[in-house]
């Protein structure tokens, strides 16, 4: 089996896997008063405070949540909330349109049922936003109760400026999320530096577990909670504590953080490879996103792991089966949840053409990509795309 | 071989794909998306559009190991099957939606891109015999669906295995029972699946809009009542005219004429028709010799009845039937079988019905 669909997640480490068996057979609850209850307080504590040392973050910045799904709905609505209800002038919400829809939807959400507006930021060719066109769009700011940019595009990979993004925001006094589920482990991502007043993050692309993540929330940001009760997470976010899956995000976090820099030059070197394979195969082949070699802010611009490319005159979906027939696992990038493939949104927010959306892949690699899995697809892609044009032909 | 399944997410075709697992086909499941505006849960018995319907296809795809995806064909079945249907019925014609969905998605567009794809074959969970290339009503009489395959090419019935028609369905259920497929208790779907609601009037009404028109009596040849659109009726059919009449003899529509929106209805004697003409006919094997005895079949469910096949206009036949008929539509399709009571009747071809022919017109050359 090659798997190349990392971004959509990626293996457990075995340290993650050990230390959250461990914790797993301990009793607990971090929030009880007895010996037990202070074991378990301890040992997520602990990982609060490694987690956020390696993101950049202070402990108390750090709030648990139940993934990046999450960690994006809360941000987006608890700063909406909160930051109009101190003034209800702001209603605006500027934001990308080549977003995870875990954020464009919550602010679709708020537009249909809370008022919310919403100012689409433009978008160059390879996906990213610019802090001139930021600063456009906000105007004096007045208006506007936050600002939304991911981090990397989780689909082609690119990377925004954030730290110059969030210079922008606060120069009008409008506080700023990132969603940097991708970004973390494989760029450097230093909390405290990019001015980000939000970011989510998740555990399951790093190696860590899935439905564990967590919302970097600065302390003098105002969020109103989305999950009321216990308020475990600074009142935030209530919930009693998953303590072996916050073990495991944090020894996740703290491995991947720690290994990025190798990871990243090994994973960039075996991308390379493999896009610069296929386009010597398939002339025609178009890398979407920024150029392998771009950079922004002094780091790369494009995920080290990310290729994406659209095959004219082939079908995304077409493309996927057939390398699926053929042990290759990868991604169309965009499935709505009944698996009906739809152009990518993202795609078409950088203004390429539906057939182009259509016709695309992402292979994405990670912590346990090969040359040999490379090879793999050097191998058979001429033959695969061939096919899919053939029976992409009969489509009206 | 490397066989396509398409799983509705009912209970046939989830079966039909288990049993092509079992003969030791390389199976690959497909849903085909066919609505446009898919909804979340089912609604009532109409199962196959909806999310949930989609879901179920996959947990019994997941179950059987085999690789599972969704195939968008929403826009062709929005051209060529609820488009034709509207228009079918706007022209005064009763279509199949059904048949006109095998012919022109399930077994054409479908088996189109499953050959570009590699595949050898198409399953489906159709109760229907198909041996040695001969296409057969299924063992179970009830259930048979022979009538809506009707349409297929010998190149089409080539590609296609239908591995339902040796068994009755409680036997489908009972081996998707055995098998624990969650699908094993789900109801049939009925009626046309466009259509969740079953009301096929209020649908086109929504599409065509109000189009009045008179209702008239073929034996006196005066208005005995209005309808608000002339596909609202179908040929044959008794129920729901709302007209009014001074006798108590039950009406029937005889006719349709779209262009002055009328519609003719008459009593019984008059509701009987010796013979159609069709359009150019579909063989499902080799091209008979015209003219021929046969059995024919007018509608899904009607029984079939001995006929003669002649060749008529244009390329088209013209049937003639032993027994006068009743409720023959323009639009529907005259399926013809050979009779065949121990291997099962064979489907021979079908054609189009275009019009009857009066009693008086001459048949036969
Ligand atoms: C950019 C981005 N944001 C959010 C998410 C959602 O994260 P999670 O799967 O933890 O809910 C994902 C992953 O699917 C992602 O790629």
């Amino acid at each position: 089996m090659t798997y190349l669909d990392h971004a959509a997640t990626t293996p457990v480490l075995p340290e993650v896997l050990a230390a959250m068996t461990e914790q797993l057979g301990r009793v607990g609850n971090a929030s009880s008063l007895h010996a037990s209850g202070r074991a378990a307080r301890r040992a997520a504590e602990q990982s609060r405070e490694r987690f956020a040392e390696a993101l950049g973050a202070r402990p108390s910045e750090v709030l648990f949540t139940g993934g990046g799904t999450e960690s994006d709905n809360l941000a987006v609505k608890g700063l909406f909330w909160a930051r109009r209800e101190s003034d209800p002038r702001r209603r605006r919400i500027v934001v990308s349109p080549a977003e995870h829809h875990a954020v464009l939807d919550s602010v679709e959400w708020l537009a249909r049922h809370d008022g919310a507006e919403i100012t689409w930021l433009p978008v160059e060719p390879s996906g990213r936003v610019l802090p001139h066109a930021l600063a456009e769009a906000l105007g004096d700011g007045s208006d506007v109760a936050l600002v939304s940019v991911m981090w990397a595009n989780n689909e082609i990979g690119t990377i925004s400026d954030v730290p110059a993004l969030a210079d922008v925001a606060h120069e009008v006094g409008v506080p700023l999320h990132t969603d940097a589920v991708q970004a973390v482990g494989q760029v450097p991502v230093d909390f405290e530096t990019s001015g980000a007043d939000a970011l989510t993050m998740t555990g399951h692309k790093l190696g860590g577990p899935m439905g564990a993540g967590a919302l970097l929330l600065r302390r003098d940001a105002e969020c109103t909670p989305l999950l009321h009760g216990g308020g475990q997470e600074r009142d935030v976010r209530s919930g009693t504590l998953d303590v072996a899956a916050i073990v495991g995000l944090a020894v996740a976090t703290v491995a991947a953080v720690g290994s990025r820099a190798d990871r990243a030059a090994r994973l960039a070197g075996l991308r390379d490879r493999l896009v610069d394979g296929i386009v010597a195969q398939i002339p025609d082949a178009q890398l979407n996103g920024a150029p392998l070699g771009d950079r922004v802010n002094g780091g790369p611009g494009r995920l080290p792991g990310n290729a994406h490319l659209s095959f004219p005159g082939a079908e995304g979906d077409a493309l996927l089966m057939l390398l699926d027939a053929r042990g290759i696992e990868c991604s169309t990038g965009s499935a709505c949840s009944a698996g009906v493939a739809r152009p990518s949104h993202v795609l078409l927010a950088t203004g390429a053409e539906a057939d182009r959306a259509r016709s695309s892949l992402r292979f994405s690699l990670g912590h346990t990509s090969t040359d040999a899995d490379v090879d793999a697809v050097l191998d058979v892609i001429a033959p695969v795309v061939e096919r899919a044009r053939m029976a992409g032909m009969g489509r009206r | 071989m490397r066989v396509l399944a398409a799983m509705s997410g009912g209970v046939d075709s989830a079966v039909a794909a288990a049993l092509a697992v079992d003969a030791g086909h390389d199976v690959t499941g497909v849903h085909l998306a066919l609505s446009q505006n898919r909804q979340t849960l089912r609604s009532g018995s109409r199962g196959c559009c909806s999310v949930e319907d989609s879901h179920d296809a996959r947990r019994v795809a997941d179950e059987l190991g085999i690789p599972f995806y969704v195939w968008d064909l929403a826009d062709r079945f929005t051209e060529d099957v609820v488009d034709d249907f509207v228009a079918e019925y706007a022209a005064g014609r009763t279509p199949n939606p059904c048949l006109r969905c095998n012919e022109k998605i399930k077994f054409s567009a479908v088996l189109d891109r499953a050959m570009a794809l590699g595949f050898d074959a198409v399953v489906t969970g159709h109760h229907a015999r198909l041996e040695d290339g001969e296409l057969r009503r299924s063992v179970d009489a009830a259930k048979d669906q022979s009538y809506v395959l009707g349409v297929l090419t010998p190149e089409q019935l080539a590609a296609a295995m239908f591995p339902l028609g040796s068994m009755t369905k409680d036997r489908v259920r009972e081996i998707a029972a055995e098998r624990g497929f969650a699908v094993a208790a789900k109801p049939d779907s009925h009626d046309i699946c466009f259509i969740p609601d079953g009301d096929t009037r209020g649908f086109l009404a929504r599409r065509l809009g109000s189009l009045p028109g008179p209702v008239v009596d073929a034996g006196t040849g005066q208005q005995v009542g209005e309808h608000d659109g002339t596909y609202g009726f179908t040929v044959g059919q008794r129920k729901g005219l709302g007209v009014s009449v001074g006798d108590q003899r039950p009406r029937y529509v005889l006719g349709i004429e779209p262009v002055t929106r009328t519609v003719t209805v008459g009593t019984a004697d008059l509701a009987g028709v010796p013979a159609v003409r069709t359009g150019v006919p579909t063989w499902t094997g080799a091209v008979p010799e015209l003219p021929f005895a046969a059995q024919v079949q007018v509608r899904a469910h009607a029984a079939p009845v001995d006929c003669r096949v002649h060749a008529g206009d244009g390329g088209g036949l013209l049937v003639e039937f032993a027994e006068e008929q009743r409720g023959v539509a323009p639009g529907q399709s005259a399926v013809l079988y050979e009779a065949d009571p121990v291997r099962g009747d064979r489907v021979l071809g079908q054609a189009a019905v275009a019009m009857a022919v009066e009693r008086s017109g001459a048949v036969g050359q």
